[in-house]
């Protein structure tokens, strides 16, 4: 990772924030936002900048759920495991997935093509069970549908 | 826009805005709330709007209006049956549109005035229904708040103020001293929305009488009750109404400074509330000197971190101040010490959201609905297996029954009702015989369950009660801080146990130390988190004790949801040997000739019910 391009966005974006440390989660997320992850290197130039203890802003990164420490896919398949998708039958569509992608939930392919999450409800209950892909919405799911639905992702 | 300098300029606006919506006007309400954006709305409304300008009908509709021949509102709740269109001024109410239906609205009922038939709602005795507020699903709520929703852009002021918004701001600063809005709304019987369920009125006093210069006001909107997003929609769909409640809080209370803490994962409530915020301080409704008034109050948004901890107060304030999100003990009220050890005041979106009302239409106004420890309506999300799903906003004191069946229409496709939880994963699970409890704070924590933020999940028959449980405590367990020991161990001894139940090898015994568990958990754990996790295990114990002996005894899961304790059968009589099922199955389990019952081989299959989803006969039993 290009080091001088490290230290550039970890400014702009500690600008943005001026240098307030009390907004480290947004400051985060707005590096999560260019990376789609927090590298190492990013975590160390922000602990570095804001004279903090890397262990202070790694205790963030690893708490919040939003922050991930692992480079992600293309493709971020996330499967909504709030109460009224799972009561409809989402772990039946997680399992598949996991099948067809050969990947527990929170991993990625090695190929880095496919990212699978889980979310705890993202409030469109209605169309439950509901996997996103990339923002795209895809409700009422089932186990049948999951095969076809990688296929159009996948390269 | 221009500053309003003096309550006198902003009714003199809003009399004029109102005057050009004189309801006469032609449009055409598409709802882009969450729910009908995963629907497809987005693709409607462009439709529209292309639909429109092509047949040159633009001007005779932007005529009387105010210049939107398209307006994309907030959420009007029946969420299951979007994309949600309204025409106006007939208000005729069109369910499922699709961007292929747009052309057939356009030149039938706005050139013509006619109803198209197929995409109105149809009522269970198959008799249409044309207008929004004699469907059943509406006619039997209350809607104070998400009314609004759907008569208003959320990204416009104007309309806001068109319908009287910021004009409770206005008596409250002009006409009120702070003490009386405090009283007003402790008389009121306001309580939190949020879950516990605090006097609302009670915490602004609390906050008040201390003397400092620096005071904080919240908006808790980081919902993070999976199967509950009526925040969302309302921060989405009327974000003005929130605000103006924060700046009549923050009035009362002395407070200069106010925080929206949002969940990361709703990006369009973030968006709306920042746009709101940006508009309501260019018409000098936010910022220095407010309305001419001499009150100074700003807002910020704080983007949370996805941590369903986040919601508990003091958890919240830790990360707003940029550290992780743990609770502390509550020695110590928030009202005296919380953000940056300043006096602060935190509420939900709909508590806020209710704070206009009140002091708009009075106090006594308010207390005239509900019951006697529970006043005003509150909104609920219904869903999981009910046949309307949605947002249902109610008078407090509504029957579950009232709730689940007249306005949600019931248990779909000819099932069985089993349970309904309320309350999100601090809440419990409540049985048939519980169906004439009335919905309020009281009622649901006596018979241990919550009123939560006002999840409202239906379970039918083919739930199974102990995965539940399993469910809510593997969510919690995965939530939990880790700071204290009795929430961090126990739950995670919980989990085990449930789990080895769910897979067949639980004993009786093992119910006993669930429920000895849970009430250590209950007892000793530091925050509401923790208090509360034991909640849906007690409750399925209390209720649905005969499913987990069924378990434990005969391992049985009779909803045929536990992997290992069902296996999938074909029926053969039903079977006609289409191949359908062998051919999707993704391990080879199924065989036999075409046009004769087929056979499952249970070595090979893997349960993951692609046969039973595919099979056009119903041929495939989970037994």
């Amino acid at each position: 990772m290009a080091v001088e391009k490290v230290k550039e966005n970890v400014k702009e974006v500690l600008e943005r924030y001026g240098y307030n440390s009390a907004r480290m989660i947004e400051i985060l997320q707005d590096l999560q936002d260019i990376y789609s992850y927090l590298p190492k290197e990013v975590l160390e130039e922000v602990a570095n900048t804001l004279e903090l203890p890397l262990a202070r802003v790694y205790h963030i990164a690893t708490f919040f759920r939003a922050f991930s420490l692992l480079p992600r896919g293309k493709h971020v398949v996330q499967v909504c495991t709030g109460t009224a998708c799972h009561v409809k039958g989402a772990y039946r569509v997680l399992e598949r997935l996991s099948d067809v992608l050969g990947i527990p939930a929170g991993k990625t392919t090695k190929d880095l093509q496919f990212t699978l999450e889980t979310v705890n409800c993202v409030g469109a209950c209605a169309l439950g069970p509901l996997v996103i892909v990339d923002d795209k919405y895809y409700g009422h799911m089932t186990p049948s549908k999951v095969d076809s639905l990688i296929e159009e992702y996948r390269e | 826009m221009s500053r309003l300098n003096s309550k006198e300029e902003l009714f003199e606006l809003q009399k004029s805005l109102a005057a050009s919506r004189s309801g006469e006007e032609r449009f055409v309400a598409v709802c882009t709330g969450t729910g009908c954006l995963a629907h497809g709305a987005m693709e409607v409304y462009k439709a529209f709007e292309e639909e429109i300008a092509k047949r040159g009908i633009d001007a005779s509709v932007k005529e009387k209006g105010d210049g939107h021949a398209v307006r994309g509102t907030g959420c009007h709740g029946f969420c299951g049956r979007g994309t949600l269109v309204v025409i106006y001024p007939q208000k005729i109410f069109y369910q499922k549109v699709k961007p292929e239906d747009v052309p057939e609205i356009v030149e039938k009922t706005l050139l013509n005035g006619e109803v198209v038939e197929r995409l109105l709602y149809t009522d269970s005795q198959g008799n249409k229904v044309v207008h929004e507020e004699e469907i059943p699903f509406y006619s039997k709520q209350k809607r104070l708040l998400m009314d609004m929703n759907g008569k208003i852009d959320p990204k416009s002021i104007e309309d806001y103020i068109s319908i009287g918004g910021y004009t409770a701001l206005a008596k409250a600063l002009f006409e009120m001293e702070p003490d009386k809005i405090i009283e007003e709304v402790t008389e009121s019987g306001l309580r939190g929305r949020g879950g516990a369920g605090f006097r609302t009125g009670w915490k602004w006093e609390d906050a008040k009488k201390y003397d400092v210069p620096t005071k904080y006001v919240i908006c808790n909107a980081d919902e993070g009750d999976p199967g509950a997003y009526m925040d969302r929609s309302l921060l989405e769909g009327n974000p003005h109404c929130v605000v103006e409640g924060m700046i009549i809080g923050a009035y009362a209370v002395g407070a200069t400074e106010g925080y929206i803490y949002v969940r990361k994962e709703y990006p369009l409530a973030v968006e709306n509330a920042t746009l709101a915020i940006e508009q309501a301080r260019e018409y000098g409704l936010l910022g220095e000197n407010i309305l001419g008034s001499g009150f100074s109050f700003d807002i910020k948004i704080v983007r949370g971190g996805g941590a369903f901890v986040c919601g508990e107060s003091s958890a919240l304030m830790a990360s707003i101040e940029g550290r992780v999100g743990e609770p502390r003990s509550k020695h110590i009220h928030a009202t005296e010490s919380g953000l940056w050890g300043k006096p602060t005041v935190l509420n939900n979106v709909e508590t806020w959201a209710n704070v206009p009302l009140i002091v708009k239409e009075g106090a006594a106004w308010y207390a005239s609905m509900g019951t006697e420890n529970s006043k005003g309506t509150k909104i609920f999300s219904l869903v999981g297996d009910v046949e309307h799903t949605g947002l249902v906003e109610v008078p407090m004191g509504m029957t579950l029954r009232e709730v689940i069946f007249d306005i949600g229409g019931g248990i779909p496709n000819g099932k069985k009702f089993k349970a309904v939880q309320t309350g999100g994963p601090s809440g419990g699970c409540l049985p048939e015989s519980l169906l004439d409890l009335p919905v309020d704070f009281d009622s649901l924590d006596e018979a241990g369950s919550m009123m939560g933020s006002g999840g409202m999940i239906v379970m039918d028959e083919n739930t199974c009660m102990v995965d539940v449980a399993r469910y809510f405590v593997k969510f919690l367990t995965e939530e939990s801080c880790g700071k204290c020991t009795p929430c961090r161990e126990g739950l995670r001894r919980m989990l085990q146990i449930l789990t080895q139940i769910t897979e067949g090898n639980g004993t009786e015994e093992d119910i006993e130390l669930l429920e000895e568990l849970g009430e250590v958990i209950g007892t000793a754990s530091l925050c509401g988190l923790g208090k509360s996790a034991p909640n849906p295990v007690l409750t399925t114990i209390r209720y649905f004790k005969d499913e987990y002996l069924e378990h434990v005894r005969d391992k049985k899961c009779r909803a045929g949801v536990c992997k290992p304790l069902v296996r999938y059968e074909i029926d053969k009589e039903k079977c006609t040997g289409c191949t359908v099922c062998a051919k999707r199955c993704p391990v080879e389990a199924i065989t036999g000739e075409t046009k004769k019952p087929h056979e499952i081989d249970q070595d090979k299959c893997i349960k993951c019910g692609i046969c039973k989803d595919v099979c056009k006969f119903d041929a495939v039993k989970v037994v």
